[in-house]
């Protein structure tokens, strides 16, 4: 099981620079998890404390938007790719 | 033989803005400054502190519409940045979210670690670990007149921390649109304190709660002495915010956003008045602070090198700040992006920056 994960342009400051992190999550909120076990408080940057997605952050899974089936309780599997966006700012 | 180097004493300018984090710096003399930055580019800060205990540590307030809210330390003024593992956040499922982080305070001398931070929707965090992770003061967040409070146009942040350093145990903090609030036992219990502050807006005019005080100070050798620059007036305490005195008189409008109190003189402080709440600009065309040295029995206005014509200048609540110089520099930055600089405790005025990102906040951190 392994799922790749790209991190947006902006939260490269917070993952050492590294874009593309691996995790063994079946669950897009397991990855968001994962990802605060290796950096801590990275997660605070994509949900709120409510576990909200943030307003302006979208999370794909091969290329489908999360807020178009089950949120976070999205399923992952084997060689997924996710995708976290921040949505395009302004006009 | 003493080889060790004496530092020359300098000061540097913490400004927040819209688009990240600069610092000027210039030595006592304050004649010529450096700028650096943007740091934390991009984030919208809005505020920043610097930490007088151990001389190093600035917090940064980072505010970002796509991520949300965290706070920020450096040690090496803003070379690097070391992000909080666990920033001000309500609890899980609370249905509260930190929207914005306004107000970053450093505790007290003999807590070193401890510092505080004023967030919206209104609540006070703590951390005891320099800024790392944060804790909700509850008894705030479930203080019985909650419910009931009501954002203003600035939203309902917590922007004022004070503590009082003649009692280890007593703050207040200040929140938009309800008013002032007193702990005696830090911060397990919470008094409100608007005594004879107005509230225009409202239906009743001396609410309980309900006022939007603007910002709150402490007098440095009187604590107390507090000062608030109010939605509806500037006012004086001196038992502590038991009694509030309005000291509007003498000001050209009772609406303003700054309030920065001189470091060495009691009873002497400094406001950025604006015409009012619908036209949020300086009045008759000309940006001017205006100085009390008697706790604001009477006012002086200092204009000589502010922007005199045409100008439609404001500032933001933490945009006017006081070095620790003798005399004492005094600094205002404005939403246009401009930094006034007065080394003379306000007599005279000169522009030291400008065309920034709109300026949230200016503070000093002074290196004797």
């Amino acid at each position: 099981m392994l799922v790749t994960v790209k991190i947006p342009v902006a939260l490269l400051q917070y993952t050492g620079n590294e874009s593309e992190l691996r995790t063994d999550a079946y669950t897009v909120e397991g990855l968001l998890r994962n990802l605060d076990d290796r950096f801590p408080g990275l997660s605070a940057f994509i949900v709120n404390e409510n576990r909200e997605l943030r307003r302006y952050v979208n999370i794909f899974v091969n290329e489908v938007d999360v807020r178009s089936g089950d949120g976070l309780m999205t399923k992952l599997k084997d060689g997924d790719r996710v995708n976290i966006v921040p949505v395009v700012a302004g006009g | 033989m003493d080889t060790a180097k004496k530092r020359k004493p300098e000061v540097n300018v913490l400004l927040g803005t819209r688009k990240g984090a600069f610092i000027l710096q210039s030595d006592a003399r304050r004649k010529a400054w450096k700028m650096r930055g943007p740091f934390l580019r991009g984030a919208s800060i809005f505020h920043m502190s610097f930490d007088k205990r151990d001389g190093k540590r600035i917090y940064a307030a980072v505010n970002s519409g796509h991520f949300g809210p965290t706070v920020q330390v450096t040690k090496d003024f803003g070379k690097t940045w070391t992000n909080a593992e666990k920033p001000p956040r309500f609890p899980e499922n609370s249905g509260l979210s930190v929207e914005n982080v306004w107000h970053i305070e450093p505790g007290r001398a003999e807590e070193p670690d401890v510092v505080y931070a004023g967030v919206a929707p209104a609540a006070l965090f703590r951390s005891s670990d320099g800024g790392n992770s944060w804790e909700l003061n509850e008894s705030l967040n479930n203080h019985p007149t909650r419910s009931k409070w009501m954002p203003g146009a600035g939203g309902l942040c917590l922007h004022s921390i004070v503590l009082d350093p003649s009692h280890a145990k007593r703050m207040y903090v200040g929140i938009s649109a309800v008013g002032v609030f007193k702990s005696e036992d830090a911060g397990k219990t919470w008094d409100m304190k608007n005594k004879n502050v107005r509230a225009d807006f409202a239906p009743v005019k001396y609410p309980e709660f309900g006022q939007c005080v603007h910002k709150l100070v402490m007098d440095p050798k009187k604590p107390g002495s507090l000062y608030q620059q109010n939605h509806c007036g500037v006012y004086r305490s001196e038992d502590g915010a038991d009694n509030w005195v309005e000291i509007t008189n003498g000001l050209p409008s009772q609406f303003g956003f700054p309030m920065v109190t001189h470091p060495q003189d009691s009873d002497r402080f400094y406001v950025v008045p604006e015409e009012g709440d619908f036209f949020r600009a300086s009045p008759n065309k000309q940006l001017a602070v205006y100085e009390t040295q008697n706790a604001g029995r009477t006012w002086i206005k200092r204009s000589k090198g502010l922007p005199a014509k045409d100008a439609y200048v404001g500032c933001y609540r933490e945009g006017l700040a006081t070095d620790g110089l003798d005399p004492a520099g005094v600094y205002v930055g404005t939403r246009m992006g401009h930094v006034f600089h007065s080394a003379d405790e306000g007599k005279s005025w000169r522009l030291i920056a400008q065309w920034l990102p709109p300026i949230h906040s200016v503070s000093t951190a002074t290196l004797a």
